[in-house]
């Protein structure tokens, strides 16, 4: 990321944080107060650290799935039924499939990683083949994937009795960190004696935030620095030059959305086997895909700056939780707040504006400090 | 002779799901025209829902919450025209930022408004929006039976509520609009080429900020076609999807009125077609049919419509002093 972009953002964050505050105080709360719930609510004790982490891990990912497809001209608004068909994938491996510890959480994240591609695949191959906008296909994708979901969550040997969610997935399949040494006797002795650890460690951590950086700065490398990255940045830049240059633009297409919804459904496949356990069954979309844009937005679509834009985002996300218990403020004031800052990054020239604004004041101070 | 009445009823429920479609549908139309992309449409549709159902119960007029409606979404419009006309933002960007802002606006307001409740309060049947033909054919008196029948199937299709009506005359008024009248060729134009426009003396950015706030009144209305018709409250998940729906039934309908009409009755006729089947004893899953909606519409797609390509300067920002 340039660093005027980096700029941009940081301005964005700070107008959005700003409006949700008034937002915040026209309702008639204490900003500031809010605020420092907030702020407490993340980096107040190593578990709201740690929750942090665990819930922004699908953010990030799902950021780098609509991120990557952006940089190849593609816009991934099917994040979220690649997000489904990723959980689901990976539920159906974690609990039929019986295989040793580690192999089985691999295998299982890589059928919601192939499974979420072909999902992805089957919007590219439907822009490449009938020159059907992928905006369209992927949003009727994200019903049909929420729907099939449930279908296949219904089914008799899948579905837990009485309750609306499928089977858990096996412990082998697991990817939480030290999940069995954590209520081991052993582990309870070791915990007991460093408070920090046995805070940290509450919360469901998982390998999915190691995976997410893993592919952030693979998805980074894909781009920058192979063939692949080359030709499919080519097609999103102009794709008529690049057929002219002999790329193959429609089986690129294919590819990038079979990339974008491997990476969604990575996303899908961690918080199945780290955090739910399970796949529920759903009353309407979880959000993963829409809030991964946002995230996308403000990493500018950079795959690595997506980390700190989805810790941001789902901070922000996990501490406006604690708003309505707390001072009873709405939590929707962070989807205010998140859609400012995606708002003023959408504005580039406002704020080039504003910032040539105010260093125009301040070099007329220093005139007057002169005289 | 149960086809008849059947089909009666799927016609019935086509119709009523399509009208909030048709609203937002419409809207984009307008405001692709005029060259401004607007998939800010849900966020819009849903401050929509909010205003007119918050609006209607307050003043337990529905009246008054429909042009509520059309007000808040014009206003959230007003935002995606200054970013996307004034400061050349990126029209995706400031669509998707429409989309954060509106529904968490809504549901912020409700919870203010409403004692912390994701919901508003349900208006009675007496305070929604009136159904003009209820009763009408049913007080029909025939006394044969295959008469009664047609009656009763008459009865379900057109007992519909008046913003299914309005909808379908909005179709009529946005395509007189658009093709026979003056302004209507400037936002085309607008869309079209707006350094010719310009030239010749119409104001690129007037012409657009109008497109853009009118599609933003009619995705609110859409939104009061669904909070205060189809329903009779505003909820969390009340609006989840239409509002890109929509934006699907304009780019099927090649960003004409009567093709996004088009649009809107296909996805329409697909809802109705799985709820009925829903109704019936075949024992299909309700998951399978919840499906089908959206692969009808997939399946269509493929097989009618190619490539299709929006107004030429669609999604472009204009700036006035660049070459």
């Amino acid at each position: 990321m340039k660093q005027s972009k980096i700029l941009i953002t940081l301005i964005s964050i700070i107008l959005g944080l700003l409006v949700g505050g008034i937002a915040l105080l026209i309702a008639g709360f204490n900003p500031i107060e809010a605020y420092g719930i907030m702020f407490n609510g993340i980096f107040g004790s190593p578990k709201y650290i740690a929750w942090t982490i665990v819930r922004s891990t699908p953010l990030i990912l799902t950021g780098i799935s609509v991120a990557f497809a952006f940089k190849t001209g593609l816009f991934n608004i099917g994040a979220e039924g690649q997000y489904i068909i990723g959980s689901l994938a990976a539920t159906l491996v974690g609990y039929f499939l019986e295989a040793p510890i580690i192999i089985h959480a691999i295998v299982a994240i890589l059928a919601g990683c192939l499974a979420a591609a072909i999902w992805g695949g089957i919007a590219g191959l439907l822009k490449a083949k009938f020159g059907i906008n992928e905006v369209i296909t992927t949003i009727m994708l994200n019903w049909t994937a929420l729907y099939f979901s449930n279908f296949v969550v219904f089914w008799e040997p899948f579905k837990r009795p009485n309750r609306d969610a499928s089977q858990k997935i096996l412990d082998t399949a697991s990817i939480e960190i030290l999940e069995k040494w954590k209520i081991s006797d052993a582990g309870k002795e070791v915990l007991n004696s460093n408070e920090f650890l046995k805070d940290f460690l509450n919360p469901p951590i998982n390998f999915g935030f190691i995976i997410a950086v893993l592919i952030a700065i693979l998805v980074w490398y894909i781009l920058k620095h192979t063939t692949l990255g080359y030709q499919l940045k080519a097609v999103g830049f102009n794709k008529d030059a690049a057929e002219y240059g002999g790329i193959d633009v429609k089986k690129k297409m294919i590819i990038s959305m079979a990339i974008a919804g491997a990476i969604a459904g990575v996303a899908g496949a961690t918080q199945v086997l780290g955090v739910s356990k399970e796949t529920a069954i759903l009353a309407t979309t979880e959000g993963y895909g829409f809030d991964g844009i946002a995230v996308a937005l403000i990493a500018s679509n950079h795959p690595i700056a997506s980390i700190p834009a989805g810790l941001l985002f789902g901070g922000l996300k996990y501490a406006g939780s604690k708003l309505q218990p707390n001072i009873g403020a709405p939590m929707e004031v962070i989807n205010i707040t998140i859609g400012v800052i995606v708002f003023f990054i959408a504005m580039p020239k406002l704020i080039q504006i504003i910032t040539s604004f105010v260093s125009r004041r301040k070099r007329g101070v220093e005139v007057d400090d002169t005289k | 002779m149960t086809i008849l009445s059947d089909l009666g009823g799927i016609i019935g429920i086509s119709l009523m799901y399509s009208a909030p479609l048709l609203y937002t549908s419409l809207g984009g139309v307008l405001s692709e025209n005029s060259g401004v992309v607007n998939i800010g449409l849900e966020g819009m549709m849903t401050i929509g829902a909010f205003a007119g159902a918050a609006v209607a119960y307050f003043t337990q007029n529905p009246w008054i919450g429909f042009v509520a409606a059309a007000i808040a979404g014009g206003l959230l419009a007003l935002l995606h025209a200054v970013a996307c006309v004034t400061f050349t933002a990126d029209h995706v960007v400031s669509g998707i930022a429409i989309n954060f802002i509106g529904p968490g606006l809504a549901l912020f307001l409700t919870k203010i408004f409403f004692d912390g409740a994701a919901m508003t309060i349900p208006l009675d049947l007496d305070h929604k929006i009136p159904r003009p033909l209820n009763g009408f054919f049913s007080s029909i008196s025939v006394s044969n039976d295959i008469l009664k029948e047609i009656v009763g199937t008459l009865d379900s299709i057109f007992n519909q509520y008046a913003t299914v009506y309005i909808a379908f005359i909005l179709v009529f008024v946005i395509w007189f609009v658009l093709y026979k009248t003056k302004i209507g060729l400037r936002i085309r134009s607008v869309g079209e080429h707006p350094r010719a426009a310009d030239t010749l003396g119409i104001n690129v950015y007037a012409v657009k900020y109008l497109a853009v706030i009118l599609s933003g009144v009619l995705a609110g209305l859409g939104g009061a076609a669904m909070s205060i018709a189809v329903v009779s409250n505003f909820r969390a998940a009340l609006i989840s999807g239409q509002g890109f729906i929509a934006l699907a039934a304009m780019i099927f309908g090649k960003w004409r009125p009567q093709g996004a009409m088009w649009g809107c009755l296909l996805f329409g006729a697909a809802q109705g077609l799985s709820i009925y089947l829903g109704g019936t004893t075949l024992g299909i899953s309700s998951q399978l049919l919840a499906m089908l909606p959206y692969i009808i519409t997939l399946i269509v797609l493929m097989l009618f419509v190619g490539e299709s390509n929006g107004p030429a300067a669609n999604g472009q920002p204009y700036e006035k002093n660049q070459a």
